[in-house]
């Protein structure tokens, strides 16, 4: 490996879940702020930029406001998955020398601007007007979590998925989610809570759905060469990938087929490595189905076995594979675009630093993004030791 | 609960497609009871929705009728939606529609109850007028009749 061997120095968050002190800039700039604080790079170091288009703030006026003097720019947005686009966007930067620090933000004010605690309402209203393809699915009222609930039906009638199995994905959420204080919701659930709760579109629960919540974060990436006079150890960038299949729900090839069945090999492919060699997954929860079918497409299971693996226990600590160790969206953080959360996560594991949450013996940690109507996934693998 | 999936009481506040460009045909067709998807004269590809090219040749496709006969893919029952119309028609089945042609779309499904709902489920469709020139396509069980 070269000196150009990209690794993540510095991985921080802004506060959560609650933040009414907080606007959607303060959130990134906190998060950067603390980040650069972690590494001991200025903002002077960082030559290369990115941030989701899909906030109010662009990376170009994001970039004004820090002042950042860059020499390359990045800001797509394919929702939750964008940032490991991102990140994918910035190692291969680096790599190829175009710039030598690249740094990624994150920040939404989304709990304390919207007020709700959940995102239900459709995207389009009477009075309305579509000029794009969504006007194709405007008139049939289809919402965010609609959209997921007939990919969910859909693997039931597969598969023979049951909603109980879903739900072993939220309780064991909650219960990574009691080890955070920060946590928005950290008191117990079972299996029964969930199914129990209110059905808000079939087959998911009020409880198979992600918090609405405030929160940023940032990560620093620069190359192995440059690391050397930094603080602390660095974290590895083994591999990155993504894939989108669709934008629109009703473009969706598979309703049970999600994006990562095709980025997944691909990253283990780059990485040289296989599913069994990861010891922890940050995982996309936007609803319990998004983890499911996450699962099998990374091939942490098979095809339509996304249901007896949440129930078999492997995915909560002291398993085979910890998941979501912060609690996830669907219980710690949901600010609207996870994604930046989950690699923050996967390096605090390698790092060692989540104290009860804490996998043993963590060297390899899969963090995988969703975003749209399971329209894309990106996921990196990380490593805490030199590939 | 037997009661009747339906098109909204209020479809006059349905949101509005922008009848324009290559999605001018589709909507003008619904407006005559007419089902248009696309096929492309050089490969044969049947799309949906219309684009201006063939995703699998990208030649220029013409627009075609569908027989208006399908099945059920997959559906949700949609019990909390915040905005009007939606919010007095919940709840109501949003669905995805494998038409005959081989192409999909969504729809609402309407004419029978939630429990009759089953993936697989033969349906037709059926137009309902929204707005002077805007039809919209539901579908309903094809074997009531």
């Amino acid at each position: 490996m070269s000196g150009r061997t990209p690794v993540i120095v510095a991985a921080a968050l802004s506060d959560y879940p609650r933040a009414p002190h907080l606007s959607e800039r303060q959130h990134h700039a906190q998060a950067l702020s603390r980040a650069l604080g972690q590494c001991g790079l200025k903002i002077s170091d960082i030559d290369g930029y990115l941030a989701s288009s899909m906030g109010a703030e662009s990376a170009i006026s994001l970039a004004e406001y820090f002042r950042i003097d860059h020499k390359v720019i990045g800001g797509i947005g394919p929702g939750g998955a964008v940032f490991e686009w991102l990140l994918h966007q910035a190692v291969a930067h680096l790599e190829a020398g175009h710039c030598e620090v690249a740094a990624i933000t994150y920040g939404s004010d989304l709990f304390t601007r919207s007020g709700r605690s959940l995102g239900t309402a459709g995207f389009y209203r009477a009075g309305d007007r579509i000029s794009t393809a969504v006007q194709f699915e405007a008139p049939f009222g289809s919402t965010i979590v609609g959209a997921y609930a007939m990919a969910a039906q859909r693997h039931m009638h597969e598969f023979g998925t049951t909603s109980e199995q879903l739900a072993e994905i939220a309780v064991i959420c909650r219960e990574h989610a009691a080890l955070n204080p920060n946590a928005m919701y950290r008191d117990p659930i079972t299996v029964a809570d969930v199914v129990g709760s209110r059905m808000i579109a079939d087959p998911l629960h009020r409880l198979d759905c992600c918090v609405v919540s405030d929160g940023g974060a940032a990560v620093i990436v620069t190359t192995e060469e440059r690391a050397r006079d930094l603080p602390g150890k660095p974290v590895y960038v083994l591999a990155t990938a993504g894939t989108q299949t669709h934008w629109n729900i009703s473009e969706m090839p598979d309703f049970t087929r999600a994006p990562s069945a095709i980025a997944g090999p691909r990253a283990f492919e780059r990485a040289g490595l296989k599913p069994s060699d990861v010891d922890t997954v940050q995982l996309y929860d936007s609803f319990t189905i998004t983890v499911l079918e996450m699962l099998e497409g990374l091939g942490f299971c098979g095809r339509g076995e996304g249901g007896p693996f949440a129930a078999s226990g492997a995915l909560r600590l002291g398993g085979a594979l910890p998941m979501n160790t912060d609690g996830g969206g669907l219980s710690a953080c949901h600010s609207g675009m996870r994604g930046l959360h989950l690699l923050v996560e996967a390096v605090r594991q390698l790092r060692g630093e989540c104290g009860p949450a804490q996998v043993p013996d963590c060297k390899i940690a899969l963090a995988c993004g969703s975003g749209g109507f399971l329209s894309g996934h990106a996921l990196a693998i990380l490593g805490n030791e030199r590939p | 609960m037997t009661r009747q999936l339906d098109a909204p009481a209020d479809i006059g506040r349905l949101p509005k497609a922008e009848i324009d460009g290559e999605w001018r045909a589709f909507w003008e067709g619904t407006a005559r009871g007419e089902l248009l998807i696309q096929r492309c004269p050089a490969c044969g590809r049947r799309q949906f929705y219309p684009r201006a090219l063939c995703v699998a040749c990208g030649a220029e496709p013409e627009m075609v009728p569908a027989c208006g006969r399908g099945t059920l893919y997959t559906y949700s029952i949609i019990r909390q939606n915040l905005v009007p119309p939606f919010a007095d028609m919940v709840p109501y089945a949003l669905a995805m529609v494998d038409l005959e042609e081989g192409v999909r779309m969504m729809t609402n499904v309407i004419g029978c109850t939630i429990e009759d709902l089953k993936i697989g489920m033969p349906l037709r469709v059926e137009m309902r007028q929204a707005d002077e020139g805007y039809w919209i396509p539901y579908w309903r069980p094809a074997s009531d009749g």
